[in-house]
């Protein structure tokens, strides 16, 4: 247990080899991880906790770490080094309970360039308990904490009112710790020129102009250069061979491969599992999740996400939210799911129904833009930006009147801001390799099954039945031909694979763009739903999807009469 | 003694630093701000304020933390 960023989960992660998520920045962490870790003979579980500033919990995250103290029989309590007294208190909080404690004294390379000075063993003496150096990220000092564990301690420690417990911490820093003076670096004058209103404004159009055009960049350079390649030149081959060996037509050649269009594999509209089924995930999806990761991780690892809170929170403030909902809204734009469960950093119910109502609803993640790259994108870039404005004005003005309609107020910002870190590359691209290989092993599954389903639902004439039933508001509200109803029946398992049923409709620009837009926003896919219902309950899911498909319906209409 | 030298957080101006001598808000608030390095006693500098109503960015200690301007109100500061 320790405060919030302090390094708990690379610790964790170096105890027991599970990979979990480490950023530079408050609330990384929102629920417990368990792992296994050798001690000895012995095997014991290790649980990594949400970070919290005291047992008084504010948001839920830290609930659930108050919740994991009861359920241990050691605390690691991990203490950030050079901010000693801050961190203390939880410690002292942990001293005064009835559990065995030892200390990590974690970032301890940064106390000797800040000019901070511990004296360790008079900090051992006064806390009675164990207090071990470490440098988790390079794993110094790790293997003394391994040893130490079995030696933490239970101390007698008399249960304090707060302002005594400051007390007492005033006169322990007193005694250990010495600060020397010293210059700010770049890295200083850099932090404060973020969060100022003119130099962090231009700061953050730079950051987030250059994190796009990386994204764009990377995502198609990698297209070009490695995946199209690899399909048209190597994959499309082998199809052809097996679409003459399954001879041309027929159930099993249709499943596999589609419809195969003048001699040749056309791999967005045939739709056979092997075909579009390999290809949307792998050679449309895929480069854009690495790119937007490999960019997304870089902003969280240097610590720059809580000072765009900052400079947000105004805006934030007129959706019913603050500043600090932009972590959960720029992790949606990779997935909504991990998006919903960030809502736990933020401090009222109501907070956390609207961030991730909006999250669901205007925030496309990185698999469904990557689509809309690939597929709108090829009629003309004025396109992506009608879908991207008509998405970001969505979610200010539900925003705007979900901060007038739902009950209560909203509380103020009130956070930490780490200091700037250059974060190693290995570390980088370790986060990056978790995250693809999350999308492989989760997303390309379900991207093969709905390939499928859509095949087996199109034989039995089944899709037909639907598109009759609903004809009237497809055609007649939104403009879109009534087969276009099946993408959004499938878009309810994945979004990617339902834009893509929307390539071999023939569609207009316009149409295109209305289909898209009404696909991001009126329900969430399924991995979605399953955590927006677990996190927020089915009263708040209901009326969260009662607003998804209203506003998706009134969207769809308006742009369908003005474009 | 309340002089001329006890502002408000939020009325400080960036750069200017001072002590904080009383927060005035409940329990809780004091709670927090106290676990983020807020407390009477503590020498602060004001960072920078967001225009439009925004948070204040303070440093306290080796951290920076942004504050509320609601809150930044309930926390005097005697200048220094």
């Amino acid at each position: 247990m320790g405060n919030p960023n302090v390094g708990k989960s690379v610790i964790f992660s170096r105890l027991t080899g599970v990979k979990v998520i480490i950023s530079n920045y408050p609330g990384t962490t929102v629920s417990y991880t368990q792992g296994f870790m050798k001690l000895g003979e012995e095997t014991v579980e290790v649980i990594d906790v949400p970070g919290t500033y005291t047992l008084e919990p504010t948001c839920k995250a830290e609930e659930v770490a108050l919740q994991m103290l009861h359920t241990g029989d050691i605390v690691i309590n991990v203490v950030n080094a050079t901010n000693l007294e801050r961190n203390l208190y939880l410690t002292l909080q942990l001293l005064e309970r009835d559990i065995p404690v030892v200390v990590a004294l974690n970032i301890w390379d940064d106390t000797k360039h800040r000019g901070i000075h511990v004296d360790l063993d008079k900090l051992r003496e006064l806390l009675g308990v164990e207090v071990i150096p470490t440098v988790a990220l390079t794993g110094q000092g790790i293997k003394e904490l391994v040893e130490n564990i079995h030696k933490a301690t239970l101390p007698d420690t008399p249960v304090r009112s707060r302002d005594e417990r400051w007390a007492t911490i005033g006169s322990i820093i007193d005694q250990v710790q010495h600060v020397t003076h010293r210059h700010h670096t770049w890295l200083e004058y850099l932090e404060d020129a973020s969060v100022k209103p003119l130099t962090g404004g231009i700061i953050a159009l730079t950051v987030l102009a250059s994190a796009f055009f990386i994204v764009r960049f990377v995502g198609e350079s990698l297209i070009s250069y490695v995946f199209n390649p690899l399909f048209n030149h190597l994959w499309a081959p082998v199809l052809l061979r097996l679409s003459d060996f399954l001879g041309g037509t027929g159930f099993p050649h249709d499943i596999l491969i589609g419809k195969i269009t003048g001699g040749e594999v056309n791999f967005v509209e045939s739709f056979g599992l092997l075909s579009s089924g390999l290809y949307v995930p792998f050679a449309m999806v895929l480069p854009y999740i690495v790119a937007f990761y490999l960019v997304l991780g870089l902003l969280e690892d240097v610590g720059y996400l809580p000072r765009l809170a900052v400079l947000m929170d105004t805006v934030m403030h007129r959706l019913g939210l603050h500043g600090y909902a932009i972590i959960p809204t720029l992790l949606g734009l990779g997935c909504n799911v991990p998006a919903i469960l960030a809502t736990r950093i933020l401090e009222s119910k109501r907070e956390r129904f609207i961030a991730a109502t909006l999250v669901s609803i205007a925030v496309p993640c990185a698999a469904l833009q990557a689509m809309i790259f690939g597929l709108v994108g090829q009629r003309g870039g004025q396109y992506v930006v009608i879908v991207y404005g008509t998405l970001f004005v969505v979610w200010i003005i539900l925003g705007i009147i979900l901060n007038r309609v739902v009950k209560g107020f909203s509380p103020e910002l009130l956070i930490e801001i780490p200091p700037y870190r250059l974060p190693p590359w290995r570390t980088v691209v370790k986060k990056l390799w978790m995250r693809t290989y999350g999308f492989l092993v989760e997303a390309v599954p379900i991207i093969l099954a709905a390939v499928l389903v859509i095949n087996i639902l199109y034989i039995f004439g089944i899709f037909n039945a639907i598109a009759n039933f609903t004809a009237p508001v497809v055609t007649g509200l939104l403009g879109l031909p009534k087969e276009a109803v099946t993408a959004l029946v499938v878009g309810v398992l994945r979004k990617d694979v339902a834009l893509g049923m929307l390539a071999p409709l023939a569609l207009t620009a316009k149409q295109l763009v209305v289909g898209s837009v009404v696909l991001a926003m009126f329900f969430p896919c399924i991995a979605t739903f399953v955590v927006f219902l677990r996190e927020l309950g089915v009263v708040n899911m209901l009326k969260s999807a009662g607003v998804m498909i209203s506003a998706a319906l009134i969207t769809g209409g308006i742009l369908n009469l003005i474009l | 003694m309340s002089d001329g030298n006890q502002i408000t957080l939020a009325r400080m101006q960036t750069g200017q630093s001072g002590k904080v001598v009383q927060i005035q808000g409940g329990g809780g608030l004091v709670n927090r701000l106290n676990a983020l390095g807020i407390r009477p006693s503590k020498r602060v500098t004001k960072v920078s304020s967001m225009f439009m109503r925004g948070p204040v960015t303070i440093q306290v200690d080796r951290t920076q933390v942004a504050v509320g301007l609601g809150m930044a109100k309930k926390i005097i500061v005697e200048l220094a």
